[in-house]
């Protein structure tokens, strides 16, 4: 196994195009493991490490690019009040040391399930976020909710590396949500993300480990942004109907389609995620009704 | 990938030409060892201060209660004897990880090793093709059993376990070939060149068939050769059964008033040691070998290389290298033969270190459990019988599975007073991973299934479950299931009331919260919903030392003399240090029985004789014990020696801050001026008092040494929604005889709880069709600190006149009670049954 170690996003680029079955690693959080389990053996291991604007985001056009290299550790303290969804995500990634390696890029990389950043970006806005991916031969904006193709398999081209991803500054409440059967560096046996966009009386979403791969939750979406428009709460920010919480919920539950596994029951899964869509949608909508913003300020650090 | 050099703890005494390794024990600091915190006391109550050895040795004394909460010594009069809290000589070395585990070893011409496992759980070997692994630049060699020089059979009770399997493989998993080559990669790389033609075989994976399935049917027998895998003969009965053991007490035929049944399962736990399985064999010029290895018994690997080499005891020397924790994960062998066969044959020396993954395949695990219980009780709650049927599912080889079986079934109604007892304890063969030692060892299991009976059996009698246990607990004098007479104390109404009056944690707080207080943490799936509380309790027992009529001895070697001017005594065992602490111990007791500060603990190795095994809480019971009794050896010639040169009686003589005192005229002389050039050394072997078998038909013999208690107090939050669980609180109050140290006894039951809260609630191998599914830190699941909640410890001193200091072993019966107390728990919160540990969020909603 040969390790590339470009300068360079060029280089970098560069160096894909010449092997294109070369292994991106970026915090190695998931690579690495990989690698100790014998599960991949790539020949070439391409670090990205020193590829300093990696690691940059910035405001752009009203949205946010947020750079590949970006660590769980920075999205939680630098990018928390904008992007509270992703930000809760991070948080029960791994441990400290975990998240101060692993990034947003490299889960977008592996492309798993149950990669815990997938859920707020699918939900993150009408469309979700995007996936800005570069290779030699240019730049591609990849929706998310086109991006994940398969079983940790996404819609990169050989060539192709995530340079960026970008979403839109919270509007509105978001929550994440993820089961695991330890309180604390546990991987998800399933988990929803909910983003409010009163703007434009929408209501975002998405999920994990209860699908090939990362899913929105769209005929849920669309029940309870009508509902909500129909029953003028987007304006009289009045209490939900229980009735449209649990309708919600199923909507969720059925929108996913798990497996009984080593971690978790496919009928346990739907229910979890019926109660979690129902409490997060809960918690998002108190938020908007008290016009807090986004519930950071619970946060533990 | 880099060979790792070891971060090296210099030793001066170190051979030049031994590798480098952790088991180097320099002591002299322990004594005085600062504490960071000084400012507590220990409090003592009913009974006033500690006393010396001598007063409780042969009597029951009330010593008082610890409160573990406040545990730190009083530094002012800290000297590191008995009864103190020195730190442990590797404490700080392990906090800074500078201490070198057997996997750090290393040396300038080494090979690796590596092991070609079979992934089929039921095969059998067309043939083995090792052409291209042969061919591979930088092997050195690829042995099969054909290589093996010795008896290609190992086995801690019954030699049943090929070294490397020779027509069949019975468990996934199972060692068919091994390579060494200059590059642990390489090594890994020739194995997978290896060609094994498998003709694959149903494997037999259910243990309920394996032990009563019909022969004449298509169930196979595992082990065809009879017994040489069998257990003890005449035990066995089916064809997969290892053994065999009922106990039968009373009047079979006794009924009740109120009868509960219910059925149990334990899922297979793992010890989850995290130094996994290495060690470094090293050929000598003499043609025999020397290996440092990361173990639970020296001896005991020692006696099964020696047949495996086909070389006598002399020639195949052992040093216990850094042992990353052990629960009994490694009292059999794993990679000890390997290493050898391949250090022989290359004449190289030869390291093998286990991967994560690897481990998992590489040891035994806890035995699986299905269990089927009647109580029949009276109306006022006392018991009137208890039937059982403990079936464990030993894998594919013994191991431990008959003395695991004894345990179970033995102990198998649990501290408590049953006249009439009928007990059927199984242990079998099956085609799933081999089980065998794990703390706890069989009590675990049975207690999730009496503890589980005893709460059902006071909700069906409206009765308090405290209430109901305190009027049936069992205390000294009483007679056991097995006939035998319980004859030191046995405080478990005691312990029960004791864990019962702690003080509650506060109800969870309604206006806000803070998510690491809840069930899910900050994975952040409530906020309060859903969140039901429940309390449980129970009490669990456990056997001390080896059982059944074993020769459980250890050996010490003490030897007093003056180095650079000062009197320092040495202690040599080959008792293995897995992380409990029995060096801190060894040199406490030096200290205490020879008053010299300065002890050194020999490196762990084989030039001494057996310190038997470091498992059934039985280290500073029967290595102490041995200690002691060298060190009295070693007093008794000092003393006679400073009689004669002072002129007085040796009996008004005593060692004390490494002088030699007389109680009526004070200081009589330095002990380095008594000793001289002398060298007073004594070596003991030590036994406990003799154990008996059981009688084979009924169960019934005085075949246990001690037994151990403790209660917990379990406090948990549930997400009834969600299936999450979070242990608030987990209270223990525990028997210890005499806290030795009183630190490392709170670490032990802290450590104990932990790992019964894993089998609780999360901790599970998980096997389908004989299959691991689960191999990693990624699915198998441990608790970390988040899911670890505050304890309150009370640790009682009840002395054991049997036992040297009146100890008790301390490290098992923390494992027992807390998983039962936690699902109490559980049960108590959401209404369910719960009859399966671990409890999954499935089991729940």
């Amino acid at each position: 196994m040969e390790f590339l170690r470009p300068a360079t996003w060029a280089e970098a680029l560069a160096a894909k195009a010449e092997h294109p079955d070369a292994l991106p690693i970026a915090g190695g959080t998931d690579v690495m493991v990989e690698l100790n389990f014998d599960v991949k053996r790539p020949p070439f291991l391409l670090d990205l490490t020193r590829v300093t604007e990696l690691a940059d985001w910035a405001p752009d056009g009203g949205m946010l690019r947020v750079g590949a290299g970006v660590t769980y550790s920075r999205l939680i303290s630098e990018l928390g009040d904008q992007l509270p969804g992703l930000a809760m995500a991070s948080r029960t990634v791994g441990s400290p040391q975990i998240r101060n390696r692993g990034t947003v890029g490299g889960n977008l990389g592996s492309a798993s399930p149950a990669g815990d950043a997938h859920p707020p970006l699918l939900a993150d806005s009408e469309a979700g976020a995007v996936v800005e991916a570069h290779s030699v031969r240019g730049t591609r904006f990849i929706p998310i909710s086109e991006f994940y193709v398969g079983v940790k398999r996404s819609a990169l081209e050989p060539d192709e590396l995530i340079a960026a991803y970008w979403l839109r500054p919270a509007a509105g409440p978001q929550q994440f949500s993820k089961i695991g059967t330890r309180n604390a560096m546990v991987i998800s046996v399933t988990a929803f993300a909910i983003a409010l966009h009163p703007a434009s009386r929408r209501v975002g979403t998405g999920f994990g480990s209860a699908a090939p791969t990362p899913r929105r939750a769209t005929e849920a979406e669309q029940f309870l942004s009508d509902e909500l428009t129909a029953s003028g709460r987007w304006e009289s920010r009045a209490e939900l109907d229980p009735a449209a919480v649990a309708q919600f919920g199923e909507l969720v539950a059925a929108a996913a389609s798990p497996i009984d596994d080593v971690r978790g029951t496919a009928s346990y899964r739907r229910h979890a995620l019926s109660v979690m869509a129902k409490r997060t949608l809960v918690w998002s909508w108190s938020d908007f009704r008290n016009a807090r913003p986004a519930p950071n300020s619970r946060r533990t650090a | 990938m880099n060979t790792p050099m070891t971060p090296s703890p210099a030793r001066s005494d170190q051979r030049l030409d031994a590798p480098i390794t952790g088991r180097g024990w320099s002591v002299r600091d322990s004594g005085r060892g600062s504490h960071p915190d000084t400012s507590q006391p220990i409090a003592r109550t009913a009974g006033g201060g500690s006393r010396g050895p001598d007063d409780v040795d042969n009597t029951v004394t009330r010593t008082g209660l610890v409160k573990a909460t406040s545990t730190r010594m009083d530094q002012s009069s800290h000297s590191g004897k008995v009864g103190e809290s020195p730190l442990r000589p590797d404490g700080t070395l392990k906090v800074t990880g500078e201490f070198a585990y057997s996997s750090d070893m290393w040396l300038a011409d080494m090979l690796w090793g590596a092991t070609l496992r079979s992934p089929h759980p039921y095969a059998c070997i067309r043939s083995v093709d090792l052409t291209e692994a042969v061919k591979l630049p930088g092997v050195y060699a690829v042995l099969t059993h054909e290589d093996v020089p010795g008896e290609n059979l190992y086995g801690l009770e019954h030699a049943d376990q090929p070294v490397l399997a020779v027509d069949v493989v019975r468990y996934q998993g199972e060692a068919v070939a091994i390579v060494a080559a200059d590059h642990p990669e390489t090594a890994r790389r020739a194995v997978e060149k290896i060609v094994v033609d498998y003709e694959v075989l149903e494997p037999l994976v259910d243990p309920e068939v394996a032990a009563f399935g019909d022969m004449a049917d298509d169930v196979p027998r595992l082990h065809p050769d009879g017994n040489k895998g069998g257990g003890p003969e005449g035990q066995g009965g089916g064809k997969n059964i290892v053994r065999h053991l009922p106990i039968r007490k009373g009047n079979p035929e006794a009924t009740a008033d109120v009868v509960v049944h219910g059925e149990y399962e334990v899922g297979m736990q793992d010890q989850a040691f995290l130094g996994p399985e290495s060690g470094l064999a090293v050929p000598a010029e003499d043609g025999g070998v020397d290996l440092y290895i990361a173990t639970q018994w020296l001896h005991v690997d020692q006696k099964q290389l020696c047949r495996v080499l086909g070389m006598p005891a002399a020639k195949v020397r052992l040093t216990l290298a850094g042992v990353g924790g052990a629960f009994g994960a490694r009292e059999d062998l794993s990679m000890q033969a390997h290493a050898c066969l391949l250090a022989l044959h290359t004449g190289k020396p030869v390291k093998m270190s286990y991967s994560r993954e690897e481990s998992f395949f590489g040891h035994v695990h806890r035995h699986p459990a299905k269990m089927r219980y009647e109580h029949g009780a009276n109306r006022d709650g006392k018991l009137v019988y208890v039937k059982a049927q403990i079936i464990l599912d030993g894998g594919a080889y013994a191991s431990s599975t008959p003395a695991v079986v004894a345990n179970a079934a033995t102990l198998g109604v649990g501290p408590y007073k049953v006249n009439n007892v009928a007990i059927d304890g199984y242990g079998v063969y099956t085609n799933n991973p081999p089980c065998g030692a794990m703390r706890g060892f069989g009590a675990v299991q049975a207690a999730f299934g009496y503890e589980s009976q005893m709460d059902k059996l006071a909700d069906a009698l409206g009765m308090d479950p405290v209430e109901l246990r305190i009027r049936n607990a069992m205390a000294e004098g009483i007679s056991m299931p097995t006939g035998q007479v319980v004859d030191s104390a046995a405080p478990v109404a005691e312990l029960l009331r004791r864990v019962a009056a702690m003080p509650l944690p506060p109800e969870p707080q309604q206006d806000s919260y803070d998510l690491r207080q809840l069930p899910g943490g900050v994975s952040n799936t409530t906020h309060g919903e859903g969140v039901r509380r429940g309390v449980g309790i129970a009490i669990g027992i456990k056997n001390v030392c080896f059982s059944e009529g074993f020769d459980d001895y250890s050996t010490a070697k003490v030897r007093l003399e003056v180095i650079g001017g000062e009197s320092v005594a040495m202690v040599h065992t080959a008792a293995a240090e897995v992380g409990q602490g029995l060096v801190t111990v060894q040199a406490q007791i030096a200290r205490t029985e020879l008053g010299v500060e300065r002890v050194t603990i020999h490196p762990i190795d084989t030039q001494i004789g057996s310190g038997g095994s470091t498992s059934a809480s039985r280290q500073t019971y029967v290595t102490g014990g041995a200690v002691k009794a060298a060190c009295e050896k070693v007093r008794g010639r000092v003393l006679k020696l400073a009689a004669e040169r002072l002129g007085r009686p040796a009996a008004a003589l005593r060692l004390d801050g490494d002088k030699v005192v007389s109680d009526a005229d004070g200081v009589m002389a330095a002990l380095v001026d008594v000793l001289h050039e002398d060298v007073v050394e004594e070596t003991v072997k030590w036994r406990h008092r003799p154990t008996h078998p059981l009688d084979p038909e009924t169960g019934q013999g005085n075949a246990h040494v001690q037994y151990a208690f403790a209660a917990h107090r379990a406090v948990v939050d549930v997400d009834v929604d969600l299936g999450l669980i979070r242990v608030v609180q987990l209270d223990c109050a525990q028997d210890v005889g005499k806290a030795m140290n009183p630190d490392a006894v709170v670490g032990q039951i802290h450590g104990g709880s932990a790992q019964g809260l894993g089998l609780a609630v999360m901790e599970e191998i998980q096997v389908t069709d004989g299959k691991v599914r689960n191999p990693s830190f990624t699915d198998y699941l441990i608790p970390t600190i988040l899911d670890m909640p505050p304890m309150t410890v009370d640790v009682l001193e009840l002395a054991d006149p049997h036992a040297p200091y009146g100890l008790r072993g301390v490290g098992e019966p923390p494992t027992i009670s807390s998983t039962p107390a936690i699902v109490a728990a559980i049960r108590a919160a959401t209404g369910k049954d719960l009859t399966r540990v671990p409890v999954q969020p499935h089991h729940i909603i």
